[in-house]
């Protein structure tokens, strides 16, 4: 009798996010210089590194928000094909808004601040078609109960709301419609330690029960060594360093990796 | 020849008050609008001795349209004689030569502020609508520039968003004018400050329907025989308001729009708000001769 081995299971997933040489200058600014970028399905990315390092271009651009001077990003998903990038503005709204969740570091962002936040994720679903009010309204209800949001508050505008409530109106709107991939930007930055756990809980609880790809931008390493499974640490927009969380603050190669662990710990 | 020859005799002004290539801009503007029904087309706007504000837009639509046989009508919150639709209909009088009228059946030209006549509009008659504001995504998309890029992109999804809060804070839609209405299952318009009541006279209905805001610079149009479909969630109906079984307290006319007037003892009393349909039933119930035309409205109620 043979055994055979199955290939390990990292070999055989294709990467469900793809992002491929991407370039862009802002003027005589380079903001990204050929990076690349990869998330496995059901896993959290983490990306780290100073300001100014590129990273938020980078996550504006895996939301299609801004398009590269030059580069490829695919995402494995059964009815997207091709570059992105090459999309029309039509089908990057459609798909940023079925496929892909955002939550930013301002909540002005993301949010309308005067609707109410049942109101703000029943949004996300209106664009992408649904029009019975009663499936909004159990639909946004259960999103912000996934995102550990009080269901008292339901119908109150989040200018009213604290720091972490806002980021769970975000983390409620960016889940709505199951999205393939969620997109976080410095989520817990602004927010004081107490409530950044809680937070932080939040997500890893979301990740475990959902298994979203995500993909993490923090300058703080503690949030990535919270939530990542793969690091990639950026300076002056190119990648220094990437490797497995445990790899990276356990044994740092890149001068730059060394210093920013050593500066954390 | 002399040169006086050549050049025509000195008028105050042009006929219809705006000079030819004004009325030339607007009339290619009107085809424009009539051609994308619901679309917003912007145009000059010129100045008429009005503020704006007041029904620029409108009176520029009529003042371009008439010619010395058109019979002309004015309405301001169903009002004939009110101020603002007594000076306009005098003012295009004045300047365009043109006959005027108060009764529905015989104007051609209908001006209006804010309603639309009781009686059913006939394919030779054409309606003007008075527009204060005629984006209809202002209100949950402040940038201009985006709203457009929505209207290109039919990204609509929005506007149910202001009916979501609304039924969540009041429990009922409490969008009392300018509905948001789907034209020709592409465009959304604001159509004026129109009670929901008269929204669904303006599906298929068969009159032409300008409607322009002078201070925004926006014309828009609904042709003749086009849909308009209010915008509603599918398991909340659209409901128009509840005047169906108020009666008229000086003509006795009951199921149409009316005006409520509060009385000293804390009641109110009900007044039909197309002020020409009350003084019509008044005169037919005085036996006077009047021709009373079909109404949109059948015992308070829209027939399908």
């Amino acid at each position: 009798m043979t055994l055979t081995l199955d290939a390990p299971r990292i070999v055989r997933t294709r990467a469900l996010l793809q992002v491929s040489n991407v370039s862009k200058s802002y003027g005589p600014v380079q903001a990204l210089r050929n990076v690349s970028a990869h998330a496995y399905p059901g896993e959290v990315l983490g990306i780290v590194g100073e300001s100014g390092s590129g990273k938020s271009t980078l996550l504006r651009m895996m939301n299609l928000e801004e398009t590269p001077d030059q580069g490829s990003y695919t995402l494995d998903l059964p009815d997207v094909q091709g570059n992105l990038f090459d999309l029309d503005r039509f089908a990057r709204r459609m798909l940023c808004a079925t496929r892909i969740g955002i939550v930013y570091q301002n909540p002005h962002l993301g949010l309308l601040m005067k609707h109410s936040s049942s109101g703000n994720v029943a949004e996300r679903l209106l664009v992408a078609g649904e029009r019975s009010f009663a499936t909004l309204r159990a639909k946004a209800t259960e999103a912000l109960e996934a995102s550990e949001f009080p269901l008292d508050r339901l119908d109150a505008p989040p200018i009213e709301l604290s720091g972490g409530m806002q980021q769970r109106v975000q983390l409620a709107k960016a889940i709505a419609l199951e999205p393939a991939l969620l997109l976080l930007d410095e989520p817990t930055t602004g927010l004081d330690v107490s409530v950044q756990a809680l937070v932080l809980d939040t997500l890893k609880r979301l990740q475990q029960d959902r298994k979203i790809t995500m993909v993490i931008v923090s300058h703080d390493l503690g949030v990535i060594r919270t939530l990542a499974d793969r690091v990639m640490v950026m300076r002056r927009g190119e990648v220094v360093e990437t490797g497995l969380a445990d790899q990276i603050f356990q044994d740092p190669q890149h001068a730059y990796t060394q210093q920013l662990v050593h500066a954390k710990l | 020849m002399t040169l006086s020859a050549l050049t025509k005799p000195w008028e105050a002004m042009s006929y219809g008050f705006l000079d030819g290539s004004a009325k030339r801009e607007l009339r290619r503007k009107m085809l424009k609008s009539v051609a994308v029904p619901g679309c917003q087309m912007p145009y000059a706007s010129r100045e008429v001795p009005m503020a704006r504000g007041w029904g620029t837009g409108g009176l520029q639509v009529s003042l371009t349209l008439v010619n010395p046989q058109t019979r002309v009508k004015v309405i301001d919150q169903g009002a004939d004689d009110s101020v603002n639709a007594a000076s306009i209909r005098r003012f295009i009088a004045r300047v365009a030569g043109t006959p005027t009228t108060m009764d529905t059946l015989d104007a051609d030209l209908i001006q209006s502020r804010h309603r639309i006549p009781e009686e059913i509009l006939r394919e030779d008659q054409i309606l003007v609508l008075q527009v204060p504001n005629p984006e209809p995504l202002r209100p949950v998309q402040p940038n201009m520039s985006i709203a457009r890029q929505m209207h290109a992109d039919a990204d609509y999804g929005r506007m149910w968003l202001q009916l979501y809060e609304q039924i969540v804070r009041s429990g009922r839609v409490m969008q009392g004018a300018s509905y948001p209405s789907l034209v020709h299952g592409r465009h959304v318009m604001t159509p004026s400050p129109i009670p929901r009541w008269d929204v669904p006279k303006l599906n298929m209905s068969k009159h032409l329907t300008i409607l322009s805001a002078g201070r925004e610079k926006r014309i828009f149009a609904v042709p003749p025989y086009t849909r308009v479909e209010p915008l509603v969630f599918s398991d909340v109906p659209y409901k128009v308001e509840e005047h169906a079984h108020l009666t008229c307290y000086r003509s006795g006319t009951k199921g149409f729009f009316m005006n409520e007037i509060p009385q000293d003892d804390s009641t109110s009393a009900y007044e039909v708000s197309d002020s020409e349909w009350g003084v019509k039933a008044i005169r037919q119930r005085e036996s006077e001769p009047v021709t009373i035309g079909e109404t949109w409205y059948k015992n308070g109620e829209m027939p399908e």
